[in-house]
């Protein structure tokens, strides 16, 4: 089975091009020193109890004040900057992929039911898909945060920060699937197994998710893995803007952001060090994107 | 033919340099937008201040805080219980009505009535009577001899203007209503507003016919709110903006050493402190059912001595902060420095304290913060959860812009939050009166802002004897008694004063008064 693996063509462009094995190590990294910060990272910061203000702005361990104990540094409140962004990368992925999944439900859904019903029902999706593809995607996100945040206390908007960005980010999103789904659906309707389903009296929902959905799905994947790039993106920049996540439970965003007030005053690693994780989470999971497309088209081989 | 049009091109570049030199525009910034053009919709000195420049008071402050003539140009005691003041003659509002002696009632009226958050600084006043136009009779309820300290932030408003407006009463920001008064603005004061966008940018421009004497040379002053520090240094240093405060503590040496800009630094008359909910029998935002653990005295004093106030002014505010034990400032009239000794930073102690009193295992609680008001007060706040989080509280904290903020305590819709205050009439009565004592509906205004509902009768007793007093000695044993037994009640946790630090560039000179006010009647660039 692993031989067979190892053997396939897709194992086979992955090993030649070393590129794409550096990216995946590096993705790997980030994914596993988010995924077990709990038991890797140094300190917890979400431990208020741990924090001692005495430590605020200790610099990076190399330079002149520097404390084993902080590899890189702490932040204004005295929390390890290692630590923070290990936590919060885990806040980044797990918002970025799940608002991919929910942007990848919503899109898909609606592009099967455009593509496959037709007629008015797909005019009026594609339309509304068309009027929101004329908006920046942060714009729309940017305009769900904001009225949640107006609408909602602060308090309970705290609870429900996540939920709330996810699906900012997930609806601001879904166009490009539904538009692909709605193509790649628009030629396999009038493929003969779906005629055949048809005739044999198979529900519509039935046909779509049974037959439709599993051939129109590869070209979803591809762009789901590039979109997580840029989800994180997306969840980082509207955190920047003081718009996402909250300080109390720092995303990588956040982070910057924070770190950025201090960054001209000469407490530069507070935001340096999450600016850097971003960049490396973000290029290498778009370099393995890349790479999956190129890797799955057959017109490329 | 070339030669005419040259000299045309000569004379536009003159004309274009000649405005140039004229037109004086201030541009300044703070952290967070004034709320309201509404003088009395809101009693922050952010507000007061902006709306200072428009809507004036009886007697204002100078220079140096003393009292000066406002819109009275005289006032003198004629009874124990009765001040007769002069009104300046000629002075118009804004819109052409002539100032009068009607306006000074309906401004009373208007700032002791429904919506107003001004009440204690007229609470005493049991009314005014009109003499003609332009004499006044303010009678108090008991002999009242800091009247002229206390009425200068309650300023005047037009009594046509607000009837044909329909702002009769000011917006309560308690319910988040707004009327024409909160947009709009007639006063007559030296400036007028000429374009108001709330949270972008307020415009204001001199008033050619104000009565007094111009010190300004602005032909336009432009305030802008910018929320972000950074983005609010780094407006300052590329010039985009004249002026603007509070400069972020860690970027004071920045600033200095750009040769174009300077800081004003200065000690600032403004108490920072926390707030505890003990008057409900449960607490609003707590784990704890049935009983509401601040009222006990031990919990309180828990509170305080968990809290590293040296920690904090070290890092947080990087030495510009003076620890206090007092809710007043030195420079405050009836300060105390017998009493201005801290209880000791003691976490083992506060333990011991939650364990006497029955949280050995601690509790949760929710706090309220804003974080645009005063010099990092948010982190303050996420420093105090980490301190109480050593002694096993777990706070819950909500840091907030303060347009959410202020409405939401104000309701006291809290049980722990934190706030600054400056006594509006730089006399301790002040703070006894609307932050320390029970809040009451008589007199008018008190414990106004005693948001925890903190209450104490020999406290109320004295309050009510040292706004009659007017032996200065027998009025010192007094505020200093009250002032002990507040601190030993733990009925608010003090922290510390902050320091002004106002960033500008060389060529601005203003007037940096105590309270942090900024008057543009003082503002000249070169």
């Amino acid at each position: 089975m692993l031989a067979r693996a190892w053997d396939s063509d897709l194992a086979y462009s992955f090993r030649r091009s070393p590129v794409t094995v550096v990216a995946a190590l590096l993705t790997l990294t980030c994914v596993a020193g988010a995924l077990f910060a709990p038991w890797l990272a140094p300190h917890n910061p979400f431990d208020l109890a741990s924090l001692d203000l005495n430590d605020a702005f200790t610099p990076p361990f190399w330079s002149e004040g520097g404390k084993a104990g902080f590899p890189l540094g702490t932040d204004d409140q005295g929390r390890d900057v290692l630590s923070t962004i290990m936590y919060g990368a885990r806040i980044s992925l797990g918002v970025g992929i799940a608002s991919v999944l929910f942007a990848m439900v919503l899109g898909v859904a609606l592009g099967l039911i455009a593509g496959y019903v037709g007629g008015r029902v797909d005019a009026l999706i594609m339309r509304v898909a068309d009027v929101q593809l004329s908006f920046p995607a942060i714009l729309i996100a940017l305009l769900i945060d904001g009225v949640a945040r107006v609408a909602l206390p602060a308090d309970v908007h705290a609870h429900i920060a996540i939920p709330v960005l996810i699906m900012a980010i997930g609806v601001s999103g879904w166009v490009q699937y539904a538009r692909t789904v709605r193509g790649s659906t628009l030629v396999e309707r009038h493929k003969e197994y779906v005629q055949a389903a048809r005739v044999i009296g198979r529900a519509r929902a039935a046909i779509m998710v049974h037959h439709v959905l599993p051939n129109v799905l590869g070209p979803v994947l591809v762009l789901a893995t590039i979109h997580i790039a840029t989800a994180i993106i997306t969840e980082a920049t509207l955190s920047f803007l003081g718009v996402g996540m909250p300080p109390t439970q720092p995303s990588l965003g956040t982070l910057i952001r924070i770190g950025n007030d201090f960054l001209f005053s000469g407490e530069w690693w507070i935001t340096i060090f999450p600016g850097i994780a971003l960049v490396v989470l973000v290029l290498s999971i778009n370099l393995l994107g890349d790479w999956l497309r190129d890797a799955l088209n057959p017109k490329l081989r | 033919m070339k030669n005419r049009l040259l000299a045309g091109l000569a004379g536009v570049v003159l004309a274009v340099a000649l405005a140039g030199a004229q037109a004086k525009t201030f541009k300044y910034a703070d952290q967070g937008d004034a709320l309201s053009m509404d003088p009395m919709m809101l009693n922050e000195s952010l507000l007061l201040n902006f709306t200072g420049n428009m809507y004036e008071p009886l007697i204002e402050r100078g220079k140096k805080l003393e009292l000066a003539p406002g819109l009275a140009t005289d006032w003198k005691q004629t009874a124990p219980t009765v001040w007769r003041f002069t009104l300046r003659k000629g002075v118009k509002f804004h819109d052409g009505t002539p100032f009068t002696a009607d306006d000074v009632i309906f401004s009373y009226e208007r700032a002791k009535g429904e919506g107003s958050d001004i009440k204690s600084y007229v609470g005493a006043v049991k009314e005014i009577k009109k003499i003609d136009d332009h004499t006044i009779d303010i009678v108090t309820s008991t002999p009242f001899p800091i009247l002229p300290q206390v009425i200068t932030q309650w300023r005047m408003m037009s009594k046509a203007w607000c009837e044909k407006h329909n702002a009769v009463n000011p917006s309560d920001v308690r319910k988040g209503v707004e009327n024409y008064a909160s947009t709009h603005a007639n006063g007559t004061g030296p400036f007028m507003l000429k374009a108001r966008e709330p949270g972008v940018r307020t415009v204001l421009v001199p008033n050619p016919n104000w009565w007094g004497k111009k010190e300004h040379n602005l032909t336009e002053a432009i305030f802008t709110p910018i929320g972000n520090n950074a983005t609010r240094v780094a407006a300052l240093i590329s010039g985009e903006i004249d002026m603007m405060q509070p400069v972020p503590l860690q970027d004071v040496a920045r600033i200095n050493a750009n040769p174009k800009l300077k800081v004003l630094q200065g000690p600032e008359l403004r108490t920072i402190f926390l707030g505890m909910d003990q008057a409900r029998n449960e607490l609003l935002f707590s784990n704890v059912k049935g009983k509401n653990p601040l009222k006990d005295v031990r919990v309180r004093r828990a509170f305080y001595q968990a809290i590293d106030i040296v920690a904090i002014q070290k890092r947080i505010m990087r030495g510009a902060s003076t620890p206090t034990a007092l809710m007043v400032a030195p420079g405050i009239n009836g300060f105390d420095k017998s009493l201005n000794g801290r209880y000791p930073y003691d976490p083992k102690a506060a333990k011991k304290l939650l364990a006497d009193a029955g949280y050995a295992q601690g509790f949760e609680i929710g706090m309220n913060c804003p974080n645009d008001r005063y010099v990092n007060d948010a982190e303050i706040c996420q420093a105090v959860a980490a301190m109480l989080a050593k002694v096993s509280v777990k706070v819950n904290l909500t840091a907030e812009p303060k347009a959410t903020y202020f409405p939401k305590i104000l309701k006291r819709d809290t049980s722990f939050y934190l706030l600054g205050w400056t006594p509006g009439s730089y006399d301790s009565h002040n703070p006894l009166f609307a932050l320390m004592a029970t809040p009451a509906a008589e007199p008018k205004g008190q414990g106004q802002f005693n948001l925890g509902s903190y209450s104490n009768k020999r406290l109320d007793a004295l309050t009510a004897k040292i706004s009659s007093e007017t032996d200065p000695q027998k009025r010192q044993a007094m505020i200093s008694e009250a002032f002990k037994i507040h601190k030993e009640e733990f009925g608010h946790i003090p922290l510390h004063q902050q320091a002004l630090s106002w960033g500008m560039k060389k060529g601005v000179h203003l007037v940096q008064l105590a309270d942090n006010f900024n008057y543009l009647r003082w503002v000249t660039i070169e």
